[in-house]
């Protein structure tokens, strides 16, 4: 296990990233990310999720702290990182005069792919994120979904055993969006690469991630399963929507039996207690012949995670956090 | 060949293909000197019957000068070319690579140098088709050649360097002119000896520019005069020495990595 993780894995240990003139981008965290894992790393903008990326893919040196990537210290092995891994950047920095086959050739080409295998693994990237018919128009009248994949495929040329995912679907339709989870995860289905990827959305922390980190102005604030981290939170709730007013009062008596009532003016909702789902709830309620209009269950969210720990959800952090982020460029 | 020279190819032909899919970044190169050539030429056909012009056809004179502002106009294509590198994050996709900086920036400009060759290429079928007779025979026309590529390198690598350090195409542009005020103040329309008012001729001497168009214009019009070639090859060496040595310094300093 300890060689795998040498191999494959990542380990960060009191992480700092200090710019010249702005906050700490990162404020002494630890991170340890298994081989094979998806580490799902959740925070607003400006929360310091693309310096520590930076760092841990060697384009920004760390001001104290260490940070091992597949066995590797950022700071002095630089090259041999570079070659253990891919990254897809938050920004998809294509060229727009190129096609996509040649941003395929070019970047086997730089990453020393040998020359024979150059062209039959452009063509099984091309297939794999679905670039096939547009694999020679210029990328400059490729939709975001396309550059996204594009850039994806890129990061794949070299079989990388890590990779580096920047907000991979921001800003994407929710088709284009569901296409890269889809790749994501067969990656590391069928060939056990190790993803540390970063978003801001919850939903894709969610369905993605093995385990979370949640940053907030540089410091992680949560780390766990989704499942885990939700259920510090609490124990979910049962709504269940009367089909008139007249039913209410009956509704509240029957559902206090599973939990503990919560205020509500639309609906009848209780928290439920330890060891109970919903199933519980409708095999009573079809039991007792109750008339419900309809019955849903509520678990807690990664927001809800992220309100508990920081004290504001996350759509406010990144509205807020808009108006600070320092400026990236400066070293 | 081995993983580096294939790279610096693959970069090579990346800002090659780059370029011959931007008509807007070929034509003004090859056809603006030209232009500017001509005009001058229908002008200033007089100016050769002045004692002591070194020719009697002006256009054999001035062509010595799309040389020159050709590699002008490549110099801010390259390094606006470059500039959109740095803002768009390309450069920073170039260094998750095992591409060495020295390696990126040598097939950058080995683009550049390829390009620069096919437009001196095109000046000298221009003007052997207009009917200038070059002195120096095919091996000057060998030689012109070889001048082009290197006046291209030591251009491309000022363009580089301003790309690298500012990261910005606009500044480019807006330095463009600057470089374009040398060109004007420099020998390209008058010899030295032969300019009438006195702060333009010390001006043209004191710009290295003079010197560069000189080279180019003595193998057309005189042969082989070793002194000309001598100080024009000079002056393309030292502005491209110093031009490396700054690029490859603000490259290091853009592809900051550990």
């Amino acid at each position: 296990m300890a060689n795998e993780l040498a191999e494959n894995g990542i380990e960060v240990r009191g992480l700092v990233r200090e710019y010249k003139k702005g906050p700490r981008a990162v404020d002494g965290i630890d991170i340890s990310v298994a081989p094979g894992e998806i580490y799902g790393f959740l925070g607003p903008n400006g929360a310091g999720k693309s310096t520590t990326v930076h760092v841990l893919t060697t384009l920004l040196p760390p001001t104290s702290g260490t940070a091992l990537v597949a066995g590797y210290d950022v700071v002095k092995d630089g090259p041999k990182i570079r070659g253990l891994i891919g990254v897809a950047l938050q920004e998809a920095a294509l060229d727009p005069l190129l096609t996509a086959r040649d941003h395929l050739r070019l970047q086997a080409t730089l990453q020393s792919v040998p020359k024979q295998q150059r062209g039959p693994r452009a063509e099984e990237l091309l297939h794999r994120v679905g670039l096939v018919d547009a694999a020679d128009r210029k990328v400059a009248g490729y939709s975001g979904g396309m550059k996204r994949r594009l850039d994806l495929a890129l990061a794949l040329v070299h079989s990388p055993r890590i990779l580096f995912l920047d907000e991979p679907t921001t800003g994407l339709d929710p088709q284009s969006r569901t296409d890269i989870w889809n790749e994501v995860a067969l990656m590391r289905r069928e060939a056990g690469v190790t993803v540390f990827l970063t978003t801001q959305y919850l939903e894709e922390a969610d369905v993605l991630a093995d385990r979370v980190g949640i940053i907030d102005n540089g410091k992680i604030v949560a780390e766990g399963t989704p499942a885990e981290l939700k259920a510090e939170i609490g124990r979910p709730s049962v709504h269940a929507i009367p089909r008139s007013d007249d039913d209410r009062p009956k509704i509240v008596e029957f559902l206090a039996q599973f939990g503990e009532p919560l205020a509500s003016t639309r609906d009848v909702a209780v928290r439920l207690r330890e060891g109970l789902g919903l199933t519980d709830i409708v095999r009573a309620v079809d039991a007792n012949g109750v008339d419900i209009a309809d019955i849903e269950l509520h678990a807690p969210t990664l927001d809800d995670v992220f309100l508990a720990k920081t004290g504001r959800t996350l759509e406010g952090a990144a509205e807020e956090a808009e108006t600070v982020v320092p400026d990236k460029r400066r070293r | 060949m081995s993983t580096t020279t294939t790279q610096i190819g693959a970069i090579a032909r990346r800002a090659v293909t780059r370029t011959s899919r931007q008509p807007a970044s070929i034509i003004p190169p090859l056809i603006f000197p030209v232009a500017l050539m001509l005009v001058n030429a229908g002008g200033l056909r007089s100016s050769t019957q002045l004692p002591g012009f070194p020719t009697d056809s002006f256009l054999a004179f001035a062509l010595a000068v799309p040389f020159i502002q050709g590699a002008l106009f490549s110099t801010m294509n390259a390094g606006t070319d470059i500039a959109r590198d740095v803002q768009t994050g390309f450069v920073n996709r170039l260094s998750l690579t095992e591409l060495r900086d020295w390696a990126l920036l040598t097939g950058q400009l080995a683009g550049i140098v390829v390009l620069g060759v096919v437009q001196v290429l095109f000046y000298i079928v221009v003007g052997l088709t207009a009917g200038v007779r070059f002195e120096s025979g095919p091996a000057g026309i060998a030689v012109l050649l070889f001048y082009g590529a290197i006046v291209a390198l030591a251009f491309g690598a000022l363009g580089a360097w301003l790309a690298y350090r500012t990261g910005s195409g606009e500044t480019i542009q807006a330095l463009f002119p600057v470089l374009f005020v040398f060109l004007f103040i420099s020998s390209m329309n008058t010899p030295r000896n032969l300019i009438g008012v006195q702060w333009f001729r010390i001006a043209a001497t004191l710009n290295p520019v003079s010197y560069m168009i000189e080279a180019v214009r003595s193998l057309i019009i005189t042969g082989w005069d070793w002194q000309a070639l001598g100080l024009g090859f000079g002056f393309v060496i030292i502005i491209g020495v110093a031009s490396l040595f700054l690029a490859s310094r603000a490259l290091r300093t853009r592809m900051t990595r550990t």
